[in-house]
């Protein structure tokens, strides 16, 4: 057998042993949150699966005709209809007596707003799907509009601030207690600060028969504001402030939550992100929405009991941290 | 032998002979009866099926599209606003080339609401780059379904096939169903070479820059128009196993030597068939049921319309602003003759009004005894119920 | 062609009637097409149906305007504007009452039968349509009895079927058989 050297990285590459279903090479931004959580997802599901995908960015990065970066059988059909794409695999793939899985993919457009008819209906009839929102918070693909998804007072551009607004003036749609009252087997929120909980979500899911949806928080730089390098960083803030809570349930039931040990204030991760710069003006609404953004992440951490007792091994500071004994979480 | 059927029971029983692996559906009049009596099949255990319920249009044909790709046969049925809700995805999974086959059971469109019968509906995504086939009668609906399964994977693209709502849909009659042998014999089980296998990962349905993107179009519309061969070749092997022809493209009837065309599309056929055979004191006319709209069988059409003077389109639906939908097109095709007729384009029968023997004389004396310029009408309308103004 | 238009309201089982009669002609060997006047409406309101009987395929689909007989299954709809609508001119009438009547003082003659009675008798149900379709086809002798209760036998089993079958006995006898033949067969059915 000829060795290949171990200094090119493709080599390298080439012997890692993880399953990728997303091939590098795509044409996704630098930093780009979606990627790379879609490239734990598929990782993690492996290479029996067949995905459908929503139009959105994941679909355009990945399969500019004639190329795909998809090591996976692979369909975009339209905007709304990923759900229903996915539940007609299954239902056909059930018939035949096939146990390859199914996987839909949309991004927060495709899941809370226009897909979201199809998503219920779904997930109402239990088809063994795992859904998965990659949750950018806004309508990336077509240049930074509002979405469902979009938080409260964030810039985007079609909830610019100006004279008279402070950027998006609802508030992001609690999407998993949607999901939730559809009591479907399991539903979980993930983020790409925490990819070993990420890929241990996948695999839950997939190990659960019928309806499944999981919700990763994916940072944009381009739709957010910040540098790509801090993507992770802009992502784990979200935890840690208690703005997107990491949480697993059941049939409805919360069963799990990710503990923040130390939770931090929200302006900590806002101020990253130009799409609140608007918040730190020296103005009496800035701070007023400030206080509001603080009081949704209490809120949330209070609502979850987020708050950890202490060091646990398992929250928002040791969840992705190697181990002594190499014991990792996944 | 002839069943006593209505058209909806006997369609779904012939659904059933074609073996659909996934059926999915959302329920709009008059495609109703359809989905209820392949639901009743799958639930006696008849029909080895997944039967999908789902919560639209949108989804039903969703559904079919996953279902199709995942290597599955798939059928959809729906109406009249269901076609339109299911159009993004109609002519996703044309341009996808993904076979399948869908009932439409036409009606009009909203608004204001109207339930009945027209072909509004199917008319409104003529271009979606589906094939199209109108029945003229419930025979011809169960001959042409288990066709177009046929047509539609052979040639790659799905077909839609057009029954008027109601008047076909609700009507019953002695009707012959083929038998599983029959079917089984003419219809190979379902392959459909681009199907998403994890053994041989493709993506479809990828993103199509401009350099590539009039290619696509133009192999679909190739495929569309290679595929009236694949239109004829069916009925007529179908004919051969059941002794019945739908009349391929389109079929001339009537009066082989009148001087006078009526060409139409659907169920009304009959009634005029009736009505000039009844009153031997009328003018004669050739009858041209235009089977196949999409592709459209031009130069079958021509052939069709050689010695005519004078050629009625009758549709079912309207450009409104424009007038015909489908005279304009003949018009165009007919234009290539040495002596082509003059073409005259009515509608009539719209949201359901009926359609009585005494159309036949309207559309003789409206374009023979009348010095009326070709062009468009609403022959049936009656504008003096209308404000001054509207008329 | 035969024509015959069938009045009712909503929840009647008007269509039914309609099918079990084109099914019975068919299932005989005749051609036979049969239709509802398509509506929306919901249960009480007004509705219509159509049988075409030949002996020849029909091509026709249009409504039938100028019927042969008319089978009305609500006395209260003999008020109904355009019930009788082109009945022909010898033409008939069957409808549901209180009692058998037969009233042949006008153009057209109306036979009146208690074919809901009948019905709640015989199967507990305020559904006239059966029992008058048993007094159709004896007063018209356009096919046998027995082709009605086969049409039956496609949609109902057992019990029920039986109760049905004993309905359309006692419906037959309470009419003259044959009194209709001349204007069924005359017609050219």
């Amino acid at each position: 057998m000829n060795e290949q050297p171990l200094q090119s990285l493709d080599a390298l590459r080439a012997r890692q042993p993880r399953f990728r279903g997303l091939e590098s090479g795509h044409r996704a931004c630098q930093g780009c949150g979606e990627a790379l959580a879609a490239r734990l997802a598929t990782e993690a599901a492996g290479p029996d699966v067949v995905i459908a995908n929503a139009t959105g960015c994941l679909e355009v990065f990945t399969t500019p005709w004639p190329q795909s970066a998809w090591r996976l059988p692979w369909i975009h059909s339209v905007f709304g209809n990923v759900a229903a794409v996915a539940a007609g695999m299954e239902a056909a793939l059930k018939q035949q007596g096939r146990a390859t899985q199914v996987l839909a993919f949309a991004g927060d457009g495709g899941t809370f707003d226009i897909g979201f008819q199809a998503l219920s209906g779904m997930m109402e009839r239990g088809h063994n799907v795992l859904f998965i929102c990659f949750d950018n918070e806004a309508y990336m693909n077509t240049g930074v509009q509002r979405s469902g998804s979009t938080p409260h007072a964030a810039m985007t551009t079609t909830s610019p601030p100006g004279a008279v607004r402070m950027g998006k003036r609802h508030m992001k749609k609690d999407i998993l207690s949607i999901i939730a009252a559809h009591h479907i087997p399991y539903a979980a929120t993930a983020s790409v600060a925490y990819p070993s909980d990420l890929r241990n979500k996948v695999r839950r899911a997939m190990d659960t028969e019928g309806a499944s949806f999981l919700q990763i928080h994916s940072p944009c730089p381009l739709g957010w504001g910040h540098d790509g390098s801090l993507t992770i960083e802009v992502a784990r803030l979200a935890v840690q402030t208690g703005l997107f809570p990491i949480i697993e349930m059941e049939r409805g039931e919360l069963i799990g939550t990710l503990p923040i040990r130390d939770p931090k204030p929200v302006s900590e991760y806002l101020k990253l992100q130009n799409r609140f710069r608007h918040l730190f003006a020296d103005a009496y609404r800035a701070r007023k929405e400030l206080e509001h953004l603080q009081a949704i992440a209490n809120r949330n951490i209070e609502r979850f009991e987020l708050r950890g007792v202490g060091i646990e091994k398992y929250d928002t500071e040791g969840a992705d941290t190697v181990h002594r004994g190499g014991d990792r979480w996944a | 032998m002839a069943l006593a059927l209505e058209g909806s029971q006997a369609l779904a029983r012939t659904i059933a002979l074609c073996r659909p692996q996934v059926v999915a559906a959302y329920p709009i009049t008059p495609q109703t009866h359809i989905v209820e009596g392949i639901a009743k099949l799958v639930a006696d255990g008849a029909l080895d099926c997944e039967m999908v319920s789902v919560e639209s249009e949108h989804s039903a044909a969703s559904v079919a599209l996953g279902a199709a790709v995942a290597g599955s046969r798939a059928y959809t049925a729906s109406a009249s606003q269901g076609i339109l809700l299911m159009a993004e995805v109609l002519f996703d999974i044309a341009g996808l080339r993904i076979p399948l086959v869908m009932t439409c059971a036409n009606r009009a469109l909203s608004g204001p609401l109207n339930i009945w019968n027209d072909q509004q509906d199917s008319m409104a995504v003529r271009d979606a780059g589906w094939i199209q086939l109108y029945c003229a009668t419930n025979q011809e609906a169960i001959d042409t379904t288990v066709q177009a399964f046929r047509i539609a994977e052979r040639c790659e693209l799905p077909v839609m096939v057009c029954v008027d709502g109601f008047t076909l849909t609700h009507t019953l009659e002695p009707l012959d169903l083929p038998s599983a042998e029959q079917v089984d014999g003419f219809l190979p089980a379902y392959r459909f070479r681009h199907g998403l296998d994890p053994a041989d990962p493709r993506s479809l349905g990828t993103l199509v820059a401009p350099e590539h993107f009039s290619e696509v179009r133009h192999a679909h519309h190739q495929a569309l128009m290679r595929a009236q061969t694949e239109i004829e070749q069916a009925d007529s092997d179908w004919a051969a196993v059941v002794g019945r022809h739908c009349g391929g493209l389109l079929e001339v009837r009537g009066d082989p030597q009148a001087r006078l065309g009526i060409l139409t599309l659907g169920s009304v056929l009959g009634t005029l068939e009736d009505a000039m055979d009844n009153d031997p004191s009328l003018p004669r006319a050739r009858f041209i049921k235009l089977r196949s709209y999409r592709p459209f069988p031009a130069r079958a059409l021509r052939e069709a319309c050689a010695g005519l003077d004078t050629l009625i389109v009758l549709e079912r639906a309207l450009s409104p602003g424009a007038g015909g939908i489908v005279g304009p097109e003949v018009q165009t095709a007919v234009i290539g003759m040495e002596a082509p007729p003059r073409v005259h384009n009515f509608a009539a029968g719209l949201g359901g009004r009926d359609l009585s023997l005494d159309l036949y004389q309207r559309l003789v004396d409206a374009v023979l005894n009348e010095a009326r310029p070709e062009g468009f009408a609403i022959i049936d309308a009656d504008p003096s119920l209308l404000p001054e103004a509207d008329r | 062609m035969l024509e015959i238009r069938i009045h009712g309201r909503g929840g009647q089982g008007n269509v039914v009637a309609a099918y079990l009669l084109a099914a019975a002609a068919i299932d005989g060997g005749r051609y036979a097409q049969a239709f509802p006047a398509f509506g929306a409406e919901r249960r009480g309101a007004p509705v219509a149906a159509f049988v075409r009987i030949d002996e020849q395929p029909i091509r026709r689909r249009c409504q039938v305007r100028e019927p042969s007989f008319l089978i009305v299954q609500d006395p209260a709809l003999m008020d109904v504007a355009g019930t009788l609508a082109g009945l022909r001119s010898h033409g008939t009438i069957l409808v549901d009452g209180a009692e058998t009547v037969i009233d042949d003082s006008g153009d057209n003659e109306i036979i009146t039968m208690p074919a809901t009675r009948l019905a709640m008798e015989h199967i507990g149900r305020p559904v006239p349509n059966t029992a008058l379709l048993a007094a159709f086809i004896t007063l018209t002798e356009l096919m046998p009895l027995s082709a009605l209760v086969d049409a039956l036998a496609e949609r109902f089993k057992g019990p029920v079927l039986e109760k049905n079958r004993k309905l359309v006995e006692a419906a037959a006898a309470t009419i003259e058989a044959g009194r209709w033949r001349e204007v069924a067969h005359g017609v050219g059915a």
